[in-house]
């Protein structure tokens, strides 16, 4: 079992009102960046890395970071600079990025090098996960969404050829052509770091994951569709001539732990629902439908389980038509009158539906638990720190989680035999030889 | 939308090994009419009234409609070479060709490969040049109903055209044609630097009409075309949008058929 942490790291304004659940009507690439405050921008970074490297201390395998643009609900367009400091300060955990938007990038060589050097920098650590990014990232950096699924093979293509080819070679490809490939930067990795793919809609992504045994992350999508979908990747699988294991499933989910069931539904209210991350699910940002159905973004008739499942589409706030209906400028009291009827999921409604975990660990852990039996994922990434919570409600649930909460899903993890992509190789399904610090001792040069 | 009941009739011809669509009809000089970036809508009343005077071929354009997509096309260029070996094939030259929006791209882009397969050219709300006044407006920000809104002065006339939001059909239209316009056009969005040089080449006589009121395309697309065109002559219908065809069918169909002389 590989257990993460992530949070979004969103922009937290409690003062600007533009971030508040009751503040003015939220929409998706509608906000001026004039409201933005570097100053403040300045705080989160660090609270967000000072989290990351104290998630660390408490035991986690994997810090995840992600990435999205021209948008307050994460600050991690440029994930590759956290990602590049955490390399070098944090010691043992693997930096998991899913992942950085190939589609976007114009220079995959250029995203090649900045991999290889975070690489090297954290001395093998990296994950590297790729993902097509959604509608926001392609508007945001003008990449023409009809290609979108052709660049992403051809990047992928191409930076684990620049990666595990010696150069110099020449790259004339459909969408990216280069005349000179020798990056003067290799990966630590032999032949190269992991590579995990993230995602929620595509099928044509799980086919290929599949078709790769790249290990598919689904994120924080409902528990039944994100069966079906992994039954979806196995089936694919089969397809490629082999079985698939739980070393090829991943879930992130939202966890919310703290001292109290009080404190913890308190956390979890301003987790979802409060100022600062208004697209998250239960929250008031309105996400334009347009994005999400780019020209030729996604394939019309290939789209998994959950993204034919209203929180999988719903999962950045609320879609226009919900509005119209009234949501998008309710009150936080109309909210909770409205939430046990409400599917697109208050707060209330996504504890009841496993889409967030808050409690104390006792109360906590019997539900990972639920989670893990119904998935059977090999790797986990606990969510937290996110919407409106303060820096001191993420410590001490990092804290929590540390003391009770790994240590118990560890012991889950052997009971119910869910290795993960480090204990069980997703290419050759064997299981991974424990490396002995004296054995890379050996294999590493001198003065390394 | 419903198509006129009337004499016309469809064809299909191969260019490039792909099978393009084309609705005819009428009698007289021919003229070549090319649809928006949203696609065909079949035969229009303003087709009807062209054809009094007028044989007119209205093709879907290559990767739109009926007619097969031609996977390699980067560049609205791409599609004005398969429209001129359509016209040379159909022995339709020489030809007035007629474009409106993105067709009109295409007519203008087709006309300074080939001006002599024409007898003139009329642009309808073109796209193709940047304007120096407005900007020519992003869809991608519009759901497709609300879109096509924007080509209509009066709101009023889009729900006489295609009910209130329009129907499921029309809808996927717009899809499916927003996807392959999206293919052909992107960065920069409907226009193409290299376009107004070359326009001064194109010697045969052009009509340009805008509708006052055109939310889509600028009027300052029309004055940019008149300045590059050496033989063209800007009208502006008032009272009309982006989609003059749809909201002032009788007044364009005068237009153009007092200019090709029918």
């Amino acid at each position: 079992m590989f257990i993460g942490y992530f949070t979004e790291r969103p922009y937290q304004d409690q003062d600007s009102g533009w971030f508040g659940a009751v503040g003015q009507p939220i929409t998706d690439l509608a906000m001026s960046n004039a409201d933005y405050d570097p100053k403040l921008g300045a705080d989160l970074y660090n609270r967000y890395l000072d989290e990351k490297i104290y998630a660390e201390e408490m035991g986690f395998d994997g810090l995840m970071l992600n990435e999205h643009h021209s948008t307050p609900f994460c600050m991690g367009g440029v994930m590759n600079v956290e990602a590049a400091i955490l390399a070098r300060i944090t010691k043992r955990a693997k930096i998991v990025l899913l992942g950085n938007v190939l589609p976007i990038w114009d220079d995959p060589l250029w995203l090649a090098e900045e991999l290889a050097e975070i690489d090297m920098i954290s001395r093998g650590r990296l994950v590297t996960g790729w993902v097509r990014g959604t509608g926001r990232e392609s508007v945001a950096h003008n990449a023409q969404s009809p290609y979108n699924w052709e660049r992403f093979q051809e990047a992928h293509d191409f930076i684990v050829k620049a990666w595990t080819t010696p150069g110099p070679w020449r790259w004339e490809g459909e969408h990216y052509q280069f005349r000179y490939v020798n990056p003067w930067a290799r990966p630590y990795q032999d032949p190269h770091p992991p590579i995990w793919i993230p995602g929620i809609l595509s099928r044509n992504t799980v086919d290929w994951a599949a078709k790769h045994r790249y290990p598919y992350i689904m994120l924080a999508t409902d528990l039944e569709p994100t069966k079906k979908s992994f039954d979806y990747y196995d089936e694919q699988a089969r397809e490629h001539g082999y079985e698939a294991g739980s070393q090829h499933h991943g879930y992130l989910f939202k966890v919310h732990v703290d001292e109290t069931d009080e404190l913890a539904d308190e956390v979890g209210r301003k987790y979802v629902q409060g100022p600062s991350n208004p697209f998250l699910e239960g929250n008031q940002g309105e996400v334009l439908s347009t994005l999400q159905n780019l020209p030729g973004l996604t394939s019309r008739t290939k789209v998994l389980p959950t993204g034919a499942s209203l929180a999988a589409l719903q999962s950045r706030g609320r879609s226009g038509d919900h509005a119209k209906l009234g949501g998008g400028t309710a009150t936080q009291a109309e909210l909770d009158k409205k939430e046990l009827g409400d599917p697109f999921g208050s707060y209330k409604s996504q504890k009841e539906r496993y889409t967030i975990i808050t409690g104390t660990p006792k109360t906590v852990i019997p539900k990972v638990r639920h989670v893990l039996e119904t998935l059977r994922p090999g790797s986990i990434f606990f969510w937290d720190g996110d919407g409106a919570m303060t820096h001191e409600d993420s410590m001490r649930s990092l804290r929590l989680m540390g003391e009770e909460v790994i240590p118990a899903v560890r012991e889950m993890g052997k009971e119910l035999d869910l290795p993960g992509p480090f204990e069980m190789d997703p290419y050759t399904l064997a299981p991974v030889e424990e490396k002995t610090e004296a054995a890379e001792a050996v294999a590493a040069p001198a003065g390394d | 939308m419903t198509t006129t009941q009337a004499t016309y009739s469809e064809c299909t011809v191969s260019v490039a090994g792909l099978s393009m669509h084309v609705v005819q009809g009428g009698n007289g000089p021919s003229a070549v009419w090319l649809h928006h970036s949203t696609g065909p809508l079949g035969w229009l009343p303003l087709h009807e009234r062209l054809a009094e005077r007028l044989h007119v071929s209205a093709p879907d354009l290559p990767g739109y409609g009926r007619s097969e997509r031609p996977v390699w096309a980067r560049h609205p260029r791409d599609i004005a070479v398969l429209l001129g070996r359509a016209i040379a094939k159909l022995e339709l030259e020489p030809t007035l060709l007629i474009g409106h929006g993105f067709g009109g791209w295409v007519a203008a882009e087709l006309a300074t490969m080939n001006p002599s397969a024409l007898r003139g050219l009329v642009l309808v709300g073109a796209a193709g040049l940047q304007p120096e006044e407005g900007e020519i407006i992003d869809p991608i920000f519009f759901t497709f109903g609300d879109y096509v809104k924007q080509g209509f002065h009066d709101e009023a006339a889009f729900e006489d055209a295609f009910g209130s939001d329009g129907s499921e059909s029309h809808r996927e239209l717009w899809d499916f044609s927003r996807e392959m316009t999206s293919r052909l056009t992107w960065k920069p969005w409907m226009f193409n630097r290299q376009l107004a040089p070359l326009l001064r080449e194109v010697d045969v006589p052009a009509l340009l009409v805008w509708g006052a009121e055109d939310r889509v395309v600028p009027l300052d697309c029309g004055r940019r075309y008149e300045a590059a065109l050496p033989d063209a002559r800007l009208v502006v219908v008032e009272g009309a949008g982006h989609l003059v065809e749809l909201e002032a069918p009788d007044r364009l169909a005068s237009l153009i058929t007092e200019f090709a002389g029918a």
